[in-house]
């Protein structure tokens, strides 16, 4: 049963859903559902290991779910692209896993806490994995209830409010996405992207296509956070738990950067121009306005929050470039903001807990109260700005080289001023929290093990990556090619292995002809 | 059959978008629950509409011989309304919440988690 390869992709999705399954079964016993919790992501973490040196050594590894073969069934295909990002956010789940444990209340852990975690890493893993658009609709909505359950865990008045705003557009969001999905599916017959790359390559390139591929842009978009209608993020990413903040911004506005990646490179490859053309502006906008808020921002959370806004706009620049330098640049961010993303909330959240305080202008001194605390904040705020040696700068570096040989001078000047911005509005927050003096001057009580551990980890993680770029470099590269010409993926989906046991019993021949008799 | 349910979709796009734009939860719930089944029906019409060919295959064929009509559409459909039945209970429930806590329903009201920010001016020797 377990001797087809296919079975790889399968896992990383499967492990934490039946850790939800396990952890909810274990409800109110807070000490078995962090257990199984760690352990599930641990899995996950695992098994997207083996999923991803496969994919490296021997290619795309695809599997048809139920015994139906794509494109009628669903199939979950697993690339370059989509391994190495199940293999990055498994990592960055389990770190934050490990972190919630030293830094969460058992009463919020009892209340759910783990179940949901794995469930929306289940979402996450799923959207990374999936070939099929309308499952990929499903996986979102995944990831959205189990972020529903999360954000208002602790039920605060604020939490509430912005647990209002995050629910309704988010899920006006997804439900832009299946009008997207159905159109497409009106105008092409399959829902397969595989399949759709073909199709849609033959209809007229019309004003009926544009609109699909610019109602994708929209409702992508919103749940990426891109200019104009990121506004629900900064609303909503500071008020929950502050480990649920940094798992939010590390993966669930990257889940909507991937399907833009996934749908206007193999769905829309030579199609929707219009919308590639909205998206160098929107681009901009994003990263320029979201520096801008960061810089004009005194809730230190919120402060996070806009720099994963600006984030955002960075890597859609590099998809709307669409070179293989500039998907390589957008793929090397996309790392490197999982990481970075994650790191700065909980840097914040430390904060908020040593200087008890969130608005900037009250916080000072902890410079001398916290000094771990003070460089593992300089290091990750820098690695955002994009300084050299660390992590932050590369993918800038290429994707700036990229624009200027697109000839794109406002990517390039949005890439630069967004950086500059960034670089300023750190710098600010640094001097202002760390370096400003404060009548107590008493070391603050240790934060423990665990949450230092857990940031160290992810600044240490962005200094090696930043230092030692090169493994990065050439996946992300590896990445762009697959994406630019995706004949492999198509391929491997379209002859996926069938799932069902006993799958040999399926007269592949019949199925074979009568998906042609029906095209 | 296809022109008369569009254009019904397309009403009910225009009640939900008007519904969603105003300021009061209660109008909200019902613009997203409109919403929904706007796109519920939008997947129907899309799969194509044909009347009295139930899409069943006769015994020892893989294929039917005839066309059918698509019953694709409807397995989506499925899977749209339980998700978007689950969702929208949720938000009843965080409506009816927020208007517990919050005691207003009116989402310019709001400003909890966006406070209106204070003025403080920081000066340079305070670095």
């Amino acid at each position: 049963m377990f001797d087809n390869v296919g079975w790889l992709v399968v896992w990383p999705v499967v492990i934490p859903i039946l850790g939800a399954a396990l952890a909810a079964v274990a409800w109110g016993n807070e000490r078995r559902q962090s257990i199984l919790g760690v352990a599930g992501l641990g899995a996950q973490f695992i098994a997207s290991i083996a999923l991803f040196s496969h994919v490296w050594s021997h290619g795309v590894v695809t599997m048809s779910m139920g015994g139906w073969q794509a494109p009628f069934g669903i199939a979950l295909a697993a690339d370059t692209f989509g391994a190495g990002l199940t293999l990055v956010g498994s990592f960055v789940g389990l770190i934050i896993a490990v972190h919630s444990i030293g830094a969460t209340d058992a009463a919020h852990r009892r209340a759910g806490y783990f179940p949901l975690l794995l469930a929306l890493m289940a979402g996450v893993a799923g959207a990374f994995l999936t070939s099929d658009i309308f499952n990929l609709y499903v996986w979102f909505e995944v990831t959205l209830i189990s972020s529903f359950g999360l954000i208002v865990l602790g039920g605060r008045r604020e939490q509430i409010d912005g647990a209002v705003k995050y629910a309704f557009l988010n899920l006006i969001a997804t439900t832009l996405l299946l009008i997207a999905i159905g159109l497409l599916y009106g105008l092409t017959g399959t829902l397969n992207m595989a399949d759709l790359s073909g199709k849609v390559a033959e209809l007229p390139q019309d004003s009926t296509l544009e609109t699909v591929a610019l109602l994708f842009l929209v409702s992508l978009g919103m749940k990426a956070a891109l200019f104009p209608l990121y506004f629900w993020l900064p609303a909503a990413y500071h008020t929950p738990l502050p480990t649920v903040s940094a798992i939010f911004a590390a993966l669930l506005t990257k889940v909507g950067v991937y399907s833009l990646i996934r749908v206007f490179s193999l769905v829309f490859p030579e199609s929707g121009d219009m919308a590639r053309e909205a998206m160098i502006w929107v681009a901009v906008a994003t990263m320029v306005l979201g520096a801008l808020g960061a810089m004009a921002e005194s809730d230190i959370r919120r402060f996070v929050s806009f720099t994963v806004v600006s984030g955002v706009g960075v890597m859609v620049g590099g998809l709307a470039i669409g070179t293989e330098m500039a998907l390589l640049a957008a793929i090397f961010y996309f790392v490197h903001s999982i990481i970075i993303s994650a790191a700065l909330f909980i840097a914040a959240s430390m904060i908020v807990t040593a200087g008890k305080a969130t608005r900037i202008e009250d916080l000072a001194g902890l410079y001398k109260r916290a000094p771990f605390l003070a460089v593992g904040f300089l290091i990750v705020g820098l690695s955002l700005s994009g300084v050299p040696p660390l992590a932050g700068f590369w993918p800038k570096v290429f994707l700036v080289q990229a624009a200027l040989e697109a000839g794109s001078t406002v990517l390039v000047a949005g890439i630069l001023l967004s950086g500059f911005l960034t670089l300023v509005a750190v710098g600010r927050a640094f001097a202002l929290i760390f370096w400003r003096a404060s009548e107590d001057e008493t070391p603050l009580p240790d934060a423990g093990p665990l949450v230092k551990g857990s940031l160290g980890a992810f600044a240490v993680t962005t200094i090696v990556i930043g230092l030692y770029a090169a493994p990065v470099v050439e996946i992300s590269n590896r990445s762009a090619l697959e994406l630019l010409s995706p004949d492999a993926y198509i391929d491997a989906v379209l002859g996926s292995p069938l799932a069902a046991l006993g799958a040999d019993d399926v007269p592949r021949a019949a199925l074979s002809r009568a998906g042609k008799e029906i095209q | 059959m296809e022109v008369a349910f569009s254009i019904v979709v397309g009403v009910l796009f225009a009640i939900s978008i008007y519904l969603l734009l105003s300021g009061s939860l209660i109008r909200l719930l019902l613009g997203i629950f409109v919403l929904g089944n706007a796109t519920h029906l939008l997947l129907f019409v899309v799969g194509g509409l044909m009347r009295n060919a139930p899409p069943l295959i006769p015994d020892g064929l893989m294929v039917a011989e005839t066309a059918t009509a698509n019953p694709l559409p409807q397995a989506l459909i499925l899977t749209a309304i339980v998700i978007s039945f689950s969702l929208f209970s949720f938000l009843l429930v965080l409506a009816f919440r927020a208007y517990q806590t919050l005691e207003t329903v009116n989402t310019d009201e709001m400003r909890d988690a966006e406070p209106v920010p204070a003025q403080t001016v920081l000066r340079g020797s305070d670095v």
